[in-house]
């Protein structure tokens, strides 16, 4: 069953087309890989899809309903989250406090439609028991990416590989049902690359689909059970890992053509 | 003696309440307001027109204060703090001298540029506030900063609060993780507005006239001065920037020297702190107040090993 | 709509009006246009060093003219405004190296409050040196009203729509069409990029500082003749000129020189044909601030600028 797919979507800015008429689709369970030379267009899909950026044209779907166009935090709402290529943490929270942010919108919302607002007003309020529910889940999240003895720690002060397990766990806790992963292993040693691998399946096995858009062609090649190829906004190829590394286009991409 | 120093308390205070809602709005939620003014002269005509006009009484008056303020801080923060940083700033200036503006303009309520005296000074609690209960008011006034303090502190402390300095930290992202920053910015400009509204309204009983020509940009600088000087987003701060600059502004009548230090060096000396505190300091003295969660993970750990 | 209740004439009175005002208005525009079009930052201080310059252009006509009016005053006038120019050149290139270099890679806050405090030394410095009282700028001419058919014409208003005209080509040539310009232009679009191509940057941003800074002084000067010369006169005209440039599009130039001829014409019509009272003309300005950052903050000739996530 595919979870989410796009179908003929665009993104172009002013002049540049970003992202030219893609069908992207993922398979509930899968872990897929997003590839492509840099500039492809990768991370402005992921953007389109979550909505931080509006299509020009074209659709998502997620779960059979069509979420284009809608604003980034409805989308996140439904199950949808995501870490950013260049480590989006809140500097001056520190790290239990940034997954806490991925909790937050877990909590009740008595108040539907306009009265929204009174929403803030009631978190304001709010029991003491649904803060300690906060402090719990975003603590156990914290130990299932391993890095609950950094809790007190601010991001600026971690290594890159920590800040990034910091930005998983923060998503994790929105407990997603699609998770999106933008260059996770960027500046990773092979060590933590395994380790990276080895979260991306136990995040799997919760039943959570994962996208990742990766430059490292081992990671991707060993996890994924499917990979979608861009190059220049355009879908080029879109197969199995094995499917992938024969297809000739892709190859050119990669390689250039032979002289 | 007793007299002026009493006086200053009461400015420290009415400032203290303005200098720690807008710590609310521009220290935590980094909102950059330059309108804080206009939510304060707002209070303060709302209670001076209700009670000559309206026979209000206090109470009342300072309720309707701080609502309207509120209200007017939520009809103006809606459209406005979709803005970006810079642009938002720009607004709140624009909206601040169009209030002053409306103000001086709209005579037949507020009377104009003449501003409105006569206000009464208020009954509490049986006794009738005046000249000669000069500490009545210290006292009095001092309860709603306790007030003040203490509701800044829950937001801060809460999953609100949080949200609140996670905008300030990257909306963008604060967005992808489920949450409307518009909405919450909202709320915090109109509670940080409520409060300058109270503000406005003790400043009207206190001074027992208001004139539209104290409510200008000048005066939102100054308030933000307040909060930058103790630190942004450090409520402690913010109180001792107040009393720093109250002093400062009125240190001229307290050591005497009114007829030989001119009008504008303490204007003067007022600008060059901030440039300088901005340039060696821009984290104010005290810095960002930072939340432990110690106590909590302890109690975590706690009932895993039970 | 009111207009409708305007004969022709009258319109065209009326636009004429706005011309005038709106030259003011851009002329200083282009200072706050120019310094955020390079450094992403809005010199709240600018009216303050446009007064400076004006009181500096006061005193130079006084020690070369006198009291009276001969033919040669205009000449003199037209000297010390260029003296007037070169002195706000001098403090704002002076105020960007002492209070907002240091806050360059700062957070926005920072540079903010340093231009506010410049802006109150600067004002309460004037007050001090030079009283509260304001100074009479006597016409260097004799200001009689022309009639050009229904439509009047003062030569005030033609001075400042001339002065204004040549600065405002002058400065287009510059920009567009030299080398200094092409480094200025370079340095407003990437300045990291410019300095790796060799731009002084430094020199760049004190020069966009300068003729800013000029720019708005002679604007200073033009209106002194009128409106009398004190200490806070940058206030109201430094706040409306900046509704100009980002009515017209912050850091765009042509939308500077746009926006504050439409601003003039937008309020002297207000005033005119809606009927709006002329104390709440200032409110036109304001009003049009917040209509264009609510619809189109990035102004009418601006670019919408994107956020790279």
């Amino acid at each position: 069953m595919k979870l989410l797919y796009t179908s003929c979507l665009r993104k172009e800015f002013g002049g540049l087309v970003a992202v030219n008429d893609v069908d992207f689709e993922v398979e509930v369970g899968s872990i897929t890989g997003l590839i492509g030379p840099n500039g492809a267009g990768k991370t402005t899909l992921f953007n389109v899809i979550t909505g931080l950026d509006e299509p020009t044209e074209g659709f998502v779907f997620f779960q059979g309903k069509d979420i284009t166009g809608l604003p980034a935090y409805r989308i996140a709402r439904l199950g949808i989250a995501r870490t950013f290529q260049n480590i989006r943490l809140f500097r001056e929270l520190n790290v239990f406090e940034n997954v806490m942010i991925g909790r937050h919108f877990k909590g009740t919302h008595p108040f539907k439609g306009p009265l929204g607002v009174l929403n803030a007003v009631y978190a304001l309020i709010n029991s003491r028991r649904e803060e300690r529910d906060i402090y719990e889940n975003s603590w156990k999240w914290l130990e299932f990416v391993g890095i609950e003895r950094y809790h007190a720690e601010l991001p600026g002060n971690l290594p890159y590989g920590i800040q990034r397990k910091v930005e998983i766990a923060r998503a994790l806790a929105m407990e997603p049902v699609l998770l999106f992963l933008d260059e996770p292993a960027a500046g990773m040693n092979p060590v933590e690359t395994e380790d990276l691998m080895e979260l991306i399946r136990r995040i799997r096995d919760l039943d959570i689909t994962v996208v990742l858009i990766e430059h490292d062609m081992k990671l991707v090649m060993n996890i994924c059970d499917a990979v979608t190829v861009l190059n220049y906004g355009q879908k080029i190829a879109a197969g199995t890992p094995a499917e992938i590394q024969r297809h000739p286009q892709v190859i050119e991409a990669y390689l250039g053509r032979e002289a | 003696m007793w007299n002026f120093l009493s006086l200053l308390v009461v400015y420290v205070e009415i400032y203290a309440i303005l200098a720690l809602s807008l710590n609310l709005i521009a220290g935590y939620t980094g909102l950059l307001s330059l309108c804080h003014a206009a939510f304060y002269a707002i209070g303060a005509y709302v209670t001076a027109v209700g009670m000559t006009a309206g026979g209000w009484n206090f109470w009342f008056a300072l309720l309707m204060s701080g609502i309207m303020a509120s209200i007017l801080g939520f009809f103006v923060g809606l459209p406005t703090l979709r803005l970006k940083g810079d642009y938002l700033a720009i607004a709140t200036l624009g909206f601040g001298e169009v209030v002053k503006n409306v103000i001086i303009n709209w005579d037949s309520l507020t009377r104009g540029p003449n501003g409105i005296n006569g206000v009464p000074a208020p009954v509490v609690f049986g006794i009738q506030f005046g000249f000669d209960t000069r500490f009545g008011y210290v006292l009095l006034y001092a309860v709603f900063v306790v007030l003040t303090y203490a509701v800044v502190w829950r937001v801060v402390h809460s999953r609100f609060g949080r949200a609140l300095e996670a905008i300030r930290e990257d909306e963008v992202v604060v967005g992808a993780m489920g949450i409307n920053a518009v909405k919450y910015k909202v709320v915090a400009f109109s509670l940080g507005a409520f409060f300058a509204g109270i503000a406005g309204s003790l400043w009207a009983i206190y001074n027992q006239s208001v004139a539209p020509q104290t409510f200008d940009f000048m005066l939102s600088v100054m308030i933000l001065c307040m909060v930058v000087l103790g630190g942004l987003g450090n409520s402690l701060g913010a109180l001792m920037g107040t009393v720093v600059l109250v002093l400062l502004s009125e240190a001229p009548r307290l050591t005497g020297l009114t007829s030989v230090v001119p009008a504008q060096f303490n204007q003067m000396f007022f600008g060059l702190l901030l440039i300088v505190v901005m340039i060696f300091r821009p984290q104010g003295v005290l810095g960002r107040k930072r939340i432990s969660y110690e106590n909590e993970v302890a109690r975590i750990l706690e009932r895993r090993s039970m | 709509m009111g207009l409708f209740h305007l004969s022709l004439a009258e319109m065209a009175q009326h636009l004429w009006n706005g011309i005038t005002v709106g030259s003011i208005y851009a002329l200083i525009a282009l200072g706050y246009t120019m310094v955020y079009g390079i450094l992403k930052f809005i010199n709240f201080a600018h009216g303050e060093i446009l007064m400076m310059g004006t009181y500096a252009g006061y005193f130079f006509y006084l020690a070369l003219n006198g009291d009276g009016v001969y033919p040669w005053s205009l000449w003199l006038f037209l000297i010390s405004m260029v003296g007037a120019m070169l002195v706000s050149a001098f403090v704002g290139i002076t105020v960007e190296r002492l209070a907002y270099r240091p806050l360059r890679s700062a957070p926005r806050l920072a540079p903010l409050l340093s231009a506010i405090g410049v802006s109150i030394i600067l004002s309460n410095l004037a007050a001090f040196l030079f009283g509260t009282k304001s100074k009479r700028l006597d016409y260097p001419f004799q200001n009689e009203t022309i009639l050009l058919g229904s439509l009047a014409i003062t030569p005030h208003q033609i001075l400042i729509v001339v002065a204004a005209v040549v600065l405002m080509v002058i400065l287009k040539v510059f920009v567009d069409y030299t080398k200094l310009g092409k480094a200025m232009r370079a340095t407003s679009q990437n300045i990291n990029v410019a300095k790796l191509m060799g731009i002084n940057t430094d020199f760049i941003i004190a020069l966009t500082f300068g003729v800013g800074s000029a720019l708005a002084a002679a604007a200073g000067m033009l209106v002194a003749l009128e409106i009398k010369i004190y200490p806070t006169m940058g206030t109201l005209a430094g706040l409306k000129a900046f509704v100009a440039a980002v009515f017209g599009g912050i850091g765009n130039i042509s939308g500077a020189m746009l926006g504050g001829i439409l601003l003039g014409i937008l309020e002297t019509f207000g005033v005119a044909a809606l009927g709006i009272p002329q104390g709440l003309r200032d409110t036109v300005a304001f009003t049009i601030l917040i209509l264009i950052l609510l619809f189109k903050p990035s102004g009418l000739l601006g670019k919408k600028e994107r956020e790279k996530v």
